[in-house]
């Protein structure tokens, strides 16, 4: 079967796990490793793996005349707004995982179907990925007034990308919280903890609601259990720490997400999550694309 | 008398004194207490929610008022000091900070984990930018060795601190470690880079720590009026004025003024009286983050268990601050195995 070809950006954290995952697709080959650091273990590893790399951008790649049918972009918010402009001239299908946000925002286990078309798509966070799922898990039960995550993650699982862009983590976080998620209003704060050995991802999420009789508390109960199974397919990792707890009007949910180790340790399934649910669009966009052209 | 030593003081009962009363001052507290304080000589005057900036929340406790509301009250009675507003980054942004600049802030402390100082530098170079008096702040230092502070308050030098802190936000610290840390970030920073320190009281050292502090070197220290503050509270800043003019540290800070300030003005709006009792003890103990203190009691009573356990638990899963929802979490779990 012919495969979609895919270049990543980014060779850092993110970008080498991607590359990993996307080695394993059925639907996308991955093709460069596009990074600027020609010492940078991704590229290195990229290079071993036989990707076609390069350590001059991705401007330069193009003006080359590489041609693939998409880009993971794994840099930084700044540098996807040039390559936003570079991939949509070219018509080339971006899939962001920046917090820039220039397109819509994909949380795989909500709305993977609904950008298919979309020359650019947000991947929003880690923190986003892991929890506008249970939020929606909620407000499509009862109404979210109010919805809060805390994203707790190991400091060794934080790159120079991510430390340099913690605003835009909570900023572009918080919204998805509304636009995926369903809450009227979101907020998101993110913790890095050092601990040694590093801890595992774990999000809590508190969602107000505009209900809380006891069969509605139920039914976001069920809901929720459903939706971390859906997670849990493509992120095996995903489980809740303990069951939901409701207390008046709020409830509260703690998960934790344990990586798959392809590039970080186990610790890291903040990276996971992200590059999973990235992963995970790309093969819909491919089988998308190639339906189309059927 | 002739002095030994110079100092500038903060005051925090603005802020981390917002612990103490669940984040619930009243712009009418926050302008009787900014009131009192100004004018006795405090250099900064430290207000925001206890987390500070965004930190309202349900993680860490909705306050009584809007932060505008509240950093306005403050600002429009302040005139010989500065107010500082707190920023955690991961908690707070540079849009929080620049709303803050509006509502009339003049200085801001950055605060991250003792070990992530990377984080903080958007935050730093933005307030400068800002035209800022910038404090960059490593808290839970008690948990990182002497060399790696130095490291850390370096980056923080670098992104343009005028100062960096050794904050002991668990109390946990005793003179010896306090000498040792001071005086090696004293060595490692530039010289026109201030050191500062800032106590909590939860082994009853805070006082004596400050001073410890002072003698290697820290210029700025950190105190609240009562002591108010998250865990067993800050220095006390009228005993504090008191101790430094007997042991020949200038604070530039008249000693009733903030006697009568405490007595009168903040004494009466306490929620709870600050001491050390079992809990806040055992934060200083275990070495865990103080403002856990008001969350793990309330926890404790909802499960049924020993706040001392949830915080000991809390000391040995190397928990930094902002894990409020550990605190439950971990709490749930002592209830299970019951």
């Amino acid at each position: 079967m012919t495969k979609l070809t895919a270049a990543i950006v980014g060779s850092g954290n993110i970008g080498t796990d991607l590359m990993i995952k996307l080695m394993r697709s059925e639907w996308i080959e991955p093709r460069w490793m596009i990074g600027i650091d020609p010492d940078s273990d991704g590229l290195r590893r990229a290079k071993d793996a036989g990707l076609e790399v390069s350590s001059e951008g991705l401007a330069a790649v193009l003006d080359k005349g590489a041609r693939p049918d998409m880009v993971f972009d794994a840099t930084s918010a700044k540098a996807h707004v040039r390559h936003a402009k570079l991939l949509r001239e070219a018509g080339i299908q971006a899939i962001d995982l920046t917090p820039a946000a220039r397109g819509p925002y994909v949380i795989a286990a909500v709305n993977l179907q609904e950008h298919l078309n979309s020359p650019n798509v947000n991947m929003v966070t880690c923190g986003g990925q892991a929890t506008v799922p249970i939020v929606h898990a909620v407000s499509r039960v009862v109404g979210v007034s109010y919805a809060e995550i805390v994203a707790t993650i190991a400091s060794r699982s934080a790159g120079p990308g991510t430390r340099a862009n913690i605003d835009e983590f909570t900023q572009t976080t918080a919204r998805a919280l509304e636009v995926i998620g369903g809450a009227r209003q979101g907020k998101a704060i993110i913790i890095l903890n050092p601990a040694e050995p590093p801890i595992l991802m774990r999000d809590t999420i508190y969602c107000v609601m505009d209900a809380a009789d006891a069969n509605t508390r139920e039914r976001v109960r069920e809901s929720i259990h459903e939706m971390v199974q859906q997670v849990q397919t493509y992120v095996p990792g995903y489980r809740l720490n303990r069951e939901p707890i409701f207390q008046d009007e709020l409830v509260s949910v703690s998960i934790e997400v344990e990586g798959l180790g392809d590039y970080l340790p186990v610790y890291a399934g903040n990276l996971d999550i992200m590059t999973a649910a990235a992963v995970k669009f790309g093969e819909e966009f491919a089988k998308h694309r190639m339906a189309v052209k059927k | 008398m002739a002095y030994k030593y110079q100092i500038r003081l903060t005051d925090v009962t603005l802020r981390d004194g917002m612990h103490a009363v669940r984040h619930q001052f009243s712009t009418e507290d926050a302008r009787a207490i900014a009131s009192a304080l100004d004018g006795t000589g405090v250099a900064l005057i430290e207000a925001t929610h206890g987390d500070g900036l965004g930190g309202s929340s349900i993680q860490y406790g909705f306050a009584k008022e809007t932060e505008e509301d509240y950093l306005r009250a403050v600002c429009e009675v302040v005139r010989s000091s500065k107010v500082a507003a707190l920023l955690l980054p991961g908690i707070g942004t540079v849009e929080d900070l620049k709303r803050a600049v509006a509502c009339g802030v003049q200085a801001v402390r950055v605060a991250t984990h003792s070990t992530e100082a990377d984080i903080s530098a958007q935050h730093i170079e933005e307030a400068r930018k800002l035209g800022l008096e910038t404090v960059g702040f490593l808290m839970l230092s008690h948990m990182t060795p002497a060399s790696v502070l130095v490291e850390e308050g370096r980056k923080m030098a670098s992104y343009g601190a005028h100062a960096v802190y050794i904050v002991d936000s668990a109390g946990a610290m005793l003179m010896d470690e306090v000498r040792r840390k001071v005086s090696a970030l004293r060595d490692g920073l530039p010289s026109d880079v201030e050191v500062g320190f800032h106590a909590h009281n939860n082994l009853g050292v805070s006082v004596a720590n400050s001073i410890a502090a002072v003698e290697e070197g820290a210029a700025r220290i950190d105190a609240s009026l009562c002591g108010l503050g998250a865990g067993a509270g800050n220095t006390p800043l009228e005993v504090f004025v008191a101790a430094c003019e007997k042991y020949g540290i200038d604070t530039g800070v008249q000693l009733y003024s903030v006697m009568d300030a405490a007595e009168n003005i903040v004494r009466p709006r306490m929620h709870r009286p600050i001491v050390t009792d079992k809990a806040s003890l055992t934060l200083g103990y275990a070495g865990v983050y103080s403002s856990f203190l008001l969350h793990a009691n309330r926890a404790a009573e909802q499960f049924g268990v020993d706040a001392r356990d949830i915080l000991v638990e809390l000391g040995r899963r190397k928990v930094v601050g902002g894990q409020e929802d550990m605190i439950v979490d971990v709490a749930y779990a002592i209830a299970q195995e019951k």
